[in-house]
């Protein structure tokens, strides 16, 4: 297949993509395989899916794993008990097997008129088998329903996004099946990039000093949860709703020992303690 | 070219199958990276390697094969400055690989053995151990796996290229091999979730709706088993300071990785022996203690107990009131130990020192003892067993052995130690 036929991601107005990610997305659209995403809380593995379809006009289907997601669930159910209801008051539409037959993300997917984008998000929160249940569903990209023997498959190969908080190892036999791309904290440059991309008419100096700071209390050793991307672009907007100076985040300066409003950076007391303890002996010291 | 690619990424222990290898090869007939040596980087490690752990040894190799005629080392100046070097090390190694490299003698004293090869060294050098150059298992080089080694990039001083994006390995703190025993997590993981995995989920109590709705008339009357789910319930204690601290740290990711599928999981710590009082928070571990009697009190005996240690220590400090070597305990760490038992009936002691020297530590065999043999390596076996031993049903031997135990301290011969 020519690549130019193929509409390529480039990343959005609204998501800042960095090349290998570009490279892995592209490579996934390209060949029809999923693609799996890692990476740390809030570095924007599940909007990836979101703008993804939205800059390549696709539609969406989101399937959110749960502890008790089952893979049938993704392709579907069948309600014997309301079957079982109807057929005691005598309904009409229990002769139609199918009446009972509940469609899953997959298969609402899979009947999409144009190629849809398919985010199936936080898979590892599943039990260790989901993966294996839908090898042949991911690779085929077809499904048997047992029910009204009929084989259903994919009109237009969906584009699959798959995200892992690193919960669960995933089997070998699924990752052999997938793309694979680890999306990195981003450096300085890049998060610029993707602060200007959210707050466009920031002020250059706050933020200039706001990623000082977050880089900061980013490198605190021994941080239970570092703060994340999506941490600081709701500092960022506090900051700017409260219409904070850049000179008050200048921890050279501050008369605080910790940066402004950092209950947006910090999640768990013991953190702002840390920062505390090494922010005084560090006044101490000089 | 390829192919070698294939085999070097496989040798290097980057577990890449030949379907991964031809999706490669289709996305590079499908002209997805035909432009630049950085897309096909992209694109080859998003085929080929599955996990972040493995993109260091991934970005090893892949400057290895596709790189290595350029590297050339005859120009690196034997005159390396100390700075440099330091520098270049540091932001290299992890924390805990300079304390890897601290023991065995220190910086200075790698940085000198570095500059005497650099004065001995007169040619380039590819392969085996000792002299600098790509590819083997010396300290000093690029490309090798020795964890103490100084890599020794292309940015040297006066040579102003670029690093290449696979040279910087951003990814070395991914690495499994790079910490001690965190290769076997995975596995020792898979465990655990065995362990904590107990009973099914919702399911359909079927002779009980068979026989309500045959009382109900023939009309269905639905009966459902609640659902059981992640039943267990840990307490963890670990043995911290001093030899125990990399241990415990495994063992800490050990647990929280698998925290999700407990009920409950509570940390405590200890140093050496259980005493009076345990904490949680290693830095106020003086001011904020918790009493272990409130332990004891607090959880129920359906918790299981793992304790985590080397339990290598003075035979004081677990049988003599006043023996450990913090503060002053009224009541031996023996008596406690006994306590803990009597409140858990189902509780092990996992040790990451070898079995073999259990025998040749008084203190290990004493507290062996006063588990009835349940402490077990921390090894894939050794949880395996250990697992066993805390899946077994509540009111069995064990609660009567404890019962026992609590009679006899200390004295008397020591059964054999395998």
């Amino acid at each position: 297949m020519p690549m130019n036929d193929i509409q390529r991601f480039k990343g959005t107005d609204r998501y800042v993509a960095t090349d290998d990610l570009m490279m892995a997305v592209n490579a996934a659209i390209t060949l029809g395989r999923p693609l799996l995403i890692k990476g740390e809380p809030g570095t924007g593995k599940t909007q990836l899916a979101q703008e993804i379809a939205r800059s390549l006009n696709r539609p969406l289907y989101e399937w959110h794993i749960k502890s008790t997601s089952k893979a049938q669930q993704g392709l579907y159910e069948y309600d014997a008990v309301s079957r079982l209801r109807d057929s005691q008051l005598g309904e009409e539409r229990v002769h139609d097997i199918r009446n009972y037959i509940i469609k899953g993300r997959l298969w609402e997917a899979f009947e999409s008129p144009v190629q849809p984008v398919l985010l199936i998000d936080e898979i590892d929160k599943a039990d260790i088998e989901f993966p294996n249940d839908l090898l042949r569903e991911l690779d085929r990209m077809e499904f048997y329903v047992h029910e009204t023997r009929e084989l259903v498959q994919a009109r237009h190969r969906p584009i699959i996004l798959i995200t892992s908080n690193n919960e669960k190892e995933l089997p070998d036999a699924f990752l052999r099946r997938c793309f694979f791309h680890y999306i990195r904290f981003p450096d300085e440059p890049t998060m610029r990039a993707i602060v200007a991309v959210h707050y466009p008419q920031l002020k250059k100096e706050l933020l200039a000093e706001a990623l000082a700071a977050f880089f900061e209390v980013r490198a605190t050793p021994g941080l239970k949860k570092k703060p994340s991307t999506s941490e600081l672009l709701d500092w960022i907007k506090l900051l700017v709703a409260e219409d904070i100076a850049p000179e008050a985040l200048r921890s050279g300066d501050a008369r605080k020992v910790i940066p402004i409003l950092h209950g947006a950076l910090l999640k768990n007391e013991q953190d702002v303690h840390l920062f505390e303890q090494l922010v005084f002996m560090h006044r101490r010291a000089r | 070219m390829l192919v070698r690619f294939f085999f070097e990424l496989r040798a290097a222990g980057v577990p890449v199958s030949i379907t991964e290898f031809l999706t490669l090869l289709a996305a590079l007939e499908a002209r997805l990276a035909a432009v630049s040596a950085q897309d096909f980087y992209h694109l080859a490690r998003a085929c080929l390697v599955k996990d972040e752990r493995h993109y260091d040894r991934f970005d090893r190799v892949f400057a290895q094969v596709f790189a290595g005629a350029e590297r050339v080392f005859a120009d690196l100046s034997a005159q390396v400055p100390a700075e440099w070097l330091q520098s270049l090390a540091e932001r290299v190694f992890s924390a805990e690989e300079r304390r890897q490299v601290e023991s065995l003698g220190g910086w200075d004293k790698l940085m000198e053995t570095l500059r005497e090869r650099l004065r001995e060294q007169r040619e380039r050098h590819a392969g085996g151990h000792h002299w600098i150059g790509t590819g083997g298992t010396s300290p000093f080089g690029a490309g090798g796996y020795n964890p103490l080694g100084v890599r020794m990039g292309k940015a040297g001083p006066g040579q102003r290229s670029a690093v290449k994006l696979w040279e910087r390995r951003e990814y070395r703190n991914f690495d499994d091999t790079v910490e001690l025993g965190t290769r076997n997590l995975k596995l020792a993981l898979r465990r655990l979730r065995r362990f904590a995995r107990e009973g099914a989920p919702e399911e359909l109590d079927l002779e009980r709706t068979i026989d309500a709705t045959a009382r109900n008339g023939g009309l269905l009357d639905l009966h459902l088993v609640p659902q059981r789910h992640n039943a267990v319930k840990v307490l963890l204690f670990l043995d911290v300071g001093g030899s125990m601290d990399g241990h415990v740290r495994i063992c800490e990711e050990l647990f929280s990785a698998a925290r999700s599928e407990f009920k409950h999981l509570e940390y405590f710590y200890f140093h050496n022996c259980l005493y009076e009082s345990v904490w949680k928070d290693n830095q106020r571990r003086f001011e904020a203690l918790i009493a272990t009697e409130r332990v004891l009190r607090t959880y129920g005996r359906d918790y299981r107990v793992i304790l985590v240690g080397d339990a290598t220590m003075s035979p004081y400090e677990i049988v003599q009131p006043g023996g450990s070597i913090e503060h002053w305990n009224e009541e031996a760490g023996a008596v406690w130990m006994q306590r803990l038992a009597a409140a858990f009936p189902r509780l092990v002691w996992l040790n990451p020192e070898d079995p073999a020297r259990w025998a040749y530590t008084p203190s290990t065999r004493i507290l062996r003892d006063l588990l009835h043999g349940r402490m077990y390596p921390l090894s894939l076996g050794g949880l395996d067993l250990a697992i066993g031993e805390l899946r077994r049903p509540l009111s069995g031997t064990a609660a009567a052995g404890a019962a026992a135990g609590a009679t006899s301290v200390t004295q008397g011969p020591p059964p054999p130690v395998p």
